[in-house]
Parts: structure tokens; sequence; C-alpha cells
């Protein structure tokens, strides 16, 4: 890979605050024109990596390039060329809709000929086209969302780092959100994402998983459950899903891990080939019918549980 | 630097401030109120003494002394007494402030030629209106002596006949040099607070973090918040100039537009500190606190508005240089009372520009376009 296909690159870069390690010497790199997730729970270091990349914080030590400017030395050239959008809404809530893209349009120099054009065409993404003098602070939270992706790529930036972009919206406006990045990744942005929402992360081509300040997965999502997930993962649909996991839990199999998923289980084992039979005989054994019982493809979220389990 | 950001930041603010009515009204209603307030309260002038009058004589000579008195209007005589101890009761009571004892053979003796003494008791809890009150007895009863020597056609007792004249303010209304000094000392207060809130209040709701994540340069931010205050501040200049003309009927004998001009580099200083300020504070609450501490306590002691710096010990003399207020009391005083060109007022404007471009380049290297 050539330095030229590199939007982002880090290497051993960490922050601590005091005592507190918040980033703990991660590396990775971001191709141009890629979806990048950065997935891990909240205060795993997702925002502060997220934040010394747009140039807003120094690291502690590490070092690292977005579109080839140094994230210590070059933090004004960098903000030049990105798109940042930050977890908690940072328009203004007491101006119009309108008056914040103008604003941001202005900011970000904008010229004079595109103004207009950019304008509409983040009121239509937006949606807001009919609410442009509506003052923002009176917007749902969706639309919000939108308007802030909006004024953050005005200026049609290279690469965009969105920080939690989805948090507190409804499904069918996160749905929207991510439509909307995929046309941009097309367009050719690079797309620098986190997110805690583990179905969001299977929309990134690539991910890395951060956890207590260090990344401890990367890689596609199959690549993550292809490599991380030696065992498999059945789907029980037994009647009564919470004390089938009672049960199962107090058998004490080996290798075995159980979890409630919406309304059935699901169980990591180490041979599926053994352990259906032995789980049927002791829910069985318990009084607990059970409909039906089959492998299943592992997400993310059950990569995700068993390297935090392991690590 | 582009133009065109300073603007975007500058018409953003106008439409914050526009939109909220709070600092709507400290913007424009503070000064006037201050101005009322102050103005009225802060009088230096002694008027209308409350005088009790012990007149043993009873004849011609000490009926005119008392009607003399009360007719500069300066002296009200609230009693007569016929007995010392009443003046006690009176004094003590606080029923009068000043008591003029006249003996018996006052009007013989001035008739005569003799030097009569007058005794007068003045409580001096009050010094200050103690001492004012002394001055009128002194110029009232050595104009009455004269008078009363010429009608007898001898020449007047004093060798040195001291004719004074008082410039810039003839009738000596205190009100005339407090009200140019008070715009000073408001105006310090307000610029300040009005941009005091402008750097911290964006980072208490956030979108300090969207707007230090792009291009926008540090003094294009700063030239912009600055902006929209620099008009307030020229609006409230204006409105306490025509307060002070039209209400409390300060002579104007200089120039309005050098008035302007100068207040405009002072508002430039004290606009830029409370944005050092701000964005030293990071929260509105304690941003405006520091700026009214920082600003009014020097503003009003250690300017020359209440207390002449030549009478300060070395060290606060030394203090009062980096006061702005001080160049501004100087500068607004001078315009309207003197009437001062700018030639005469040089050093003020020098130093009033030396320090608000100090300041706004601190503001400028405090500010950092970084989250902590």
């Amino acid at each position: 890979m050539s330095s030229g296909d590199i939007a982002v690159a880090v290497r051993g870069l960490r922050r601590t605050f005091g005592d507190f390690v918040a980033v703990d010497s991660i590396s990775l790199e971001v191709k141009k024109g890629e979806v990048f997730g950065f997935l891990g729970p909240n205060g795993a270091g997702k925002s502060t990596t997220i934040k010394m990349l747009c140039g807003l914080l120094l690291p502690t030590s590490g070092e690292g390039t977005v579109g080839g400017k140094d994230i210590v030395r070059e933090t004004e050239e960098i903000k030049k060329n990105i798109g940042y959008m930050s977890q908690r809404f940072s328009l203004y809530e007491d101006l119009t809709v309108g008056q914040n893209i103008d604003f941001f349009s202005g900011i970000y120099g904008v010229a004079k000929g595109r103004k207009n054009e950019r304008k509409e065409w983040v009121l239509e993404m937006a949606g807001l086209q009919d609410r442009r003098s509506a003052l923002t602070g009176t917007l749902p939270g969706g639309y919000k969302q939108r308007l802030a992706l909006g004024c953050a790529i005005l200026h049609e930036p290279p690469v965009l780092f969105l920080d939690e972009p989805t948090s507190g919206v409804d499904p069918i406006s996160r749905r929207n959100f991510w439509d909307r990045i995929y046309d941009m990744s097309h367009a050719g942005t690079t797309v620098f994402v986190t997110t805690h929402y583990m179905d969001e992360a299977e929309y990134c081509d690539r991910l890395a998983l951060i956890y207590r300040g260090q990344i401890i997965a990367g890689g596609s999502s199959a690549d993550l459950k292809e490599r991380y997930m030696k065992r498999q993962v059945l789907e029980i649909d037994a009647e009564e899903p919470v004390e089938a996991l009672e049960v199962i839990s107090r058998a004490g199999l080996d290798g075995v891990d159980a979890a409630v998923f919406g309304s059935s289980l699901h169980v990591v084992v180490a041979d599926e080939k053994v352990a259906v039979p032995e789980l049927t005989r002791i829910l069985d054994a318990a009084g607990i019918g059970v409909r039906k019982i089959e492998t299943i493809l592992p997400s993310l979220e059950d990569v995700f549980v068993t390297l935090i389990e392991t690590s | 630097m582009k133009p065109l950001r300073i603007k975007a930041i500058a018409h953003k603010e106008l439409i914050q401030i526009w939109r909220d009515p709070l600092s709507l009204a400290m913007a424009f209603m503070m000064p006037v109120m201050l101005l009322f307030i102050f103005g009225y309260a802060i009088t230096l002038d002694v008027n209308d003494l409350k005088t009790v009058v012990y007149d043993r004589d009873r004849g011609s000579a000490s009926r005119e002394l008392i009607d003399g008195m009360s007719a500069s209007g300066y002296f009200t005589v609230v009693g007569e007494v016929h007995d010392q101890r009443e003046i006690d009761r009176y004094l003590d009571s606080g029923e009068a402030l000043v008591a003029v004892s006249i003996q018996e053979d006052f009007s013989k003796k001035l008739h005569k030629g003799i030097p009569a003494p007058l005794q007068v008791i003045v409580d001096g809890s009050d010094s200050n209106t103690a001492t004012i009150a002394l001055g009128y007895i002194n110029a009232l009863s050595e104009g009455y002596a004269s008078r009363v020597a010429g009608m007898r056609g001898a020449r007047p007792l004093p060798i040195v006949d001291p004719r004074i004249r008082v410039w810039y303010n003839p009738d000596l209304k205190s009100r005339n040099f407090i009200i140019p000094g008070l715009i000073a000392i408001i105006m310090a207060v307000i610029a300040a607070l009005l941009t005091s809130l402008t750097v911290a209040r964006e980072w208490e709701r956030g979108t300090m973090e969207q707007l230090i994540a792009t291009p926008v340069r540090v003094p294009e931010l700063i030239i912009g918040k600055l902006l929209p205050y620099f008009g307030i501040g020229f609006v409230d200049v204006l409105l306490s100039v025509l307060l002070a003309v039209f209400l409390f009927g300060v002579p104007l004998k200089g120039s309005i537009f050098l008035l302007m001009f100068l207040s405009g580099i002072f508002l430039f200083g004290g606009l830029s500190l409370g944005i050092l300020i701000s964005i030293g504070a990071k929260s509105q609450l304690v941003a405006s606190q520091i700026s009214m501490v920082a600003t009014f306590l020097p503003a009003f002691l250690l300017s020359g508005f209440m207390f002449a710096i030549a009478n300060m010990p070395k060290a606060l003399r030394v203090i009062t240089y980096g006061v702005p207020a001080r160049y501004f009391v100087a500068i607004l005083k001078g315009i309207f009372l003197k009437g001062s060109t700018l030639r005469l007022l040089v050093m003020e404007t020098a130093l009033l520009s030396v320090f608000g471009l100090v300041v706004f380049a601190i503001a400028n290297r405090k500010f950092r376009k970084r989250i902590g």
C-alpha cells in the first residue's frame, strides 16, 4: 500500500489525563475512500482518539498524519481538509437552520458561487427545505444530526470524522443517516466514524475494536468474525429464555457462554456436535420446551464479547 | 486573515445578541440605568445645610449676617435658640449640622471697626461636608466684613486680596466633573462585561468544539466577536453623552467627534479585556464576576474619578498607569469641561492604545484552538 492511498495513519498514539490512560499506544491506518469504524464501549477512548486526529487535542506521545499532515505540528492545515461532527450536538441552537448553514459556509470559506448550491444541497440532504427558518434548537434529534453533518461537509472535505453521530437518534433516522454516509463514501470521501452500536459497525468497510484505550482487534466485519470466532454460536429459541439461561449457566458446561439476545439465547460453544445434544438434554430435563436450536453466523457483538472476555 | 470569516462570526454574534433579551437589556439598559443612579446619587455639593442660630446681639449687623447665609442657598436656618445648651441638643440629634453663635456686642464692635468674633460649630462626623461648610462660612463672613468696612468708608482690612476664579467648572458644580468620569467608569465595566460572556458561552454550550475544528484563525474569531460589541459600545457612549448633556446639563465644550474617536480606542481595550477574561474563565458566571471586579474596583478607586491620583502613595500611583479608565476619565473630563483637543490628550490616547493592543495580543496568544 503506497502512502498516497492512506488518509489517516497513526503510530503509537497515546494520551493520558493525569494518571488515567485514555488512549494507550494505538496504531491504525485508514485508506482513502474507506468507511472506517472505530468501535468500542463508552469511555474506551474513541472520542479522545478522534479529537487528536482532528487537531483538537495534542497526543501525549506517538505520531500520526491526516491527509498527509502531521497531527502535532500541522493541526491548522488538517482543519482545512476535514469535516468534524462532535458527539455532543454543537451547532447554534439560537440560530435558524439557514443561519447555521450560512455561518459555517462563511467560516469554511465556501466560494460565493457555490454557496447557494451547497446550502440547498445540505437542506435537501437533511430534509429541511421547508424548515430553513426554524430555530435549530426546536428540531427533532434526527434532523439536528443531519444538519450537523451537513454543516461539517459544506466545504466538501476529503476526510470526515464523525464521533458517535447517531447516538440518541431513532432507528429510522439512523438508517437514513448511514445512507448519506455511504453516498459520501462512494463519492470518494474517507469517513472515520466512532460508534458503540454493533449493528452500525456492520456498515463499515473496516473496523478497529477499542477497549480500555487499546485496539484489541481490527479488520473487516467478516475478517473479525472468522478470525476471532473459533467457536460456534448457537441460537436457541426456547419457551422461557431467562429460565433457560439460568439452567444452562447452572449446568457449568466447559467452554460454554450463554447470553440473552432479544427473545432467544446465544450460546457460544467449542463444538456444536457435542453441545447441541447436551444442551437439548439439559433443557428437556428442566422442563423447558425448545422450539429451535441452530448454528448461526456470529454477530459483531458476539465477537466483541468474546474478545473482551479473553483480553 | 479572511474578511469573510470575520463577517460570518460578527453576523452570528449579532443574531445571538438580538435573540437573547437579557443580553440586549444588559447592553443598552445597564449604562443608562447606572448613569441615572450614580448621576443622581453621587454629588459632592453641599446645599441647604441645616443651621441653628443663637443670636444674642439681635442687632442690624447680626440680622444681616444671618439673612446673607440663608440667601446664599448653602444654609437653611432650622431654628433659633436662646441658650448655648440648646445648640448641643440640635447638633447631638442631628437636627442641625451647623450652629452659629453671635455675641451680644457683635453689631457694636463692627460699627466701631473692632474685629468681632463669630462662633461657628460644625458637626465634623462627616468631615467632607464639614470642610465645605467651613469654607462657605469663611467666604460669606469675609464678604460680609469687607462690605461693612466699605460702608464705613474704611479700606478693607486684608492686604492681600485674592480674586479667585475657578476655571473649567466655574459654578463648581460637582456634577460637571462627576458625570464625565462616571461615563468612563460605566463604560469600563460594561465593555468588559459585554464580551466576557461570548467565549465562555461557546465553551459552556459546546459550540466551541465545532468552531475550533474549523480552519477559522484566532484573530478572525476575536475580531469577529469584538465587532458587534464595538457597535453596541459606541451606542452606549453616545447615549451616555446625550444624557449627560441634556439631562444632567453638563456642558460639552470639546468635539463630540474626538470624544467618540477616543471612546473607540478605549472600547477596543475594554472589550478585548472582556474577551481575555472569557478565554480564561470558560464559564459565563465566573467570567462575568471576574470582569465586574477587575474593571469596577480599579476604575472606581484608581482612575482619579473619586480620589486624586496625585494624592495617592507612590506604589498606588504606579498601579494607576495600568488602569485604562484613568486615561478615559482624563479624556472625558478634558473634552467635556476644558474642550481639550487631541494635542492635549496625546499621552492618554497613546497609552490607551498601547493598553488595547497589549490586551488584544494577549487574548490572541491565550486562545487555544484545542480542548484541554
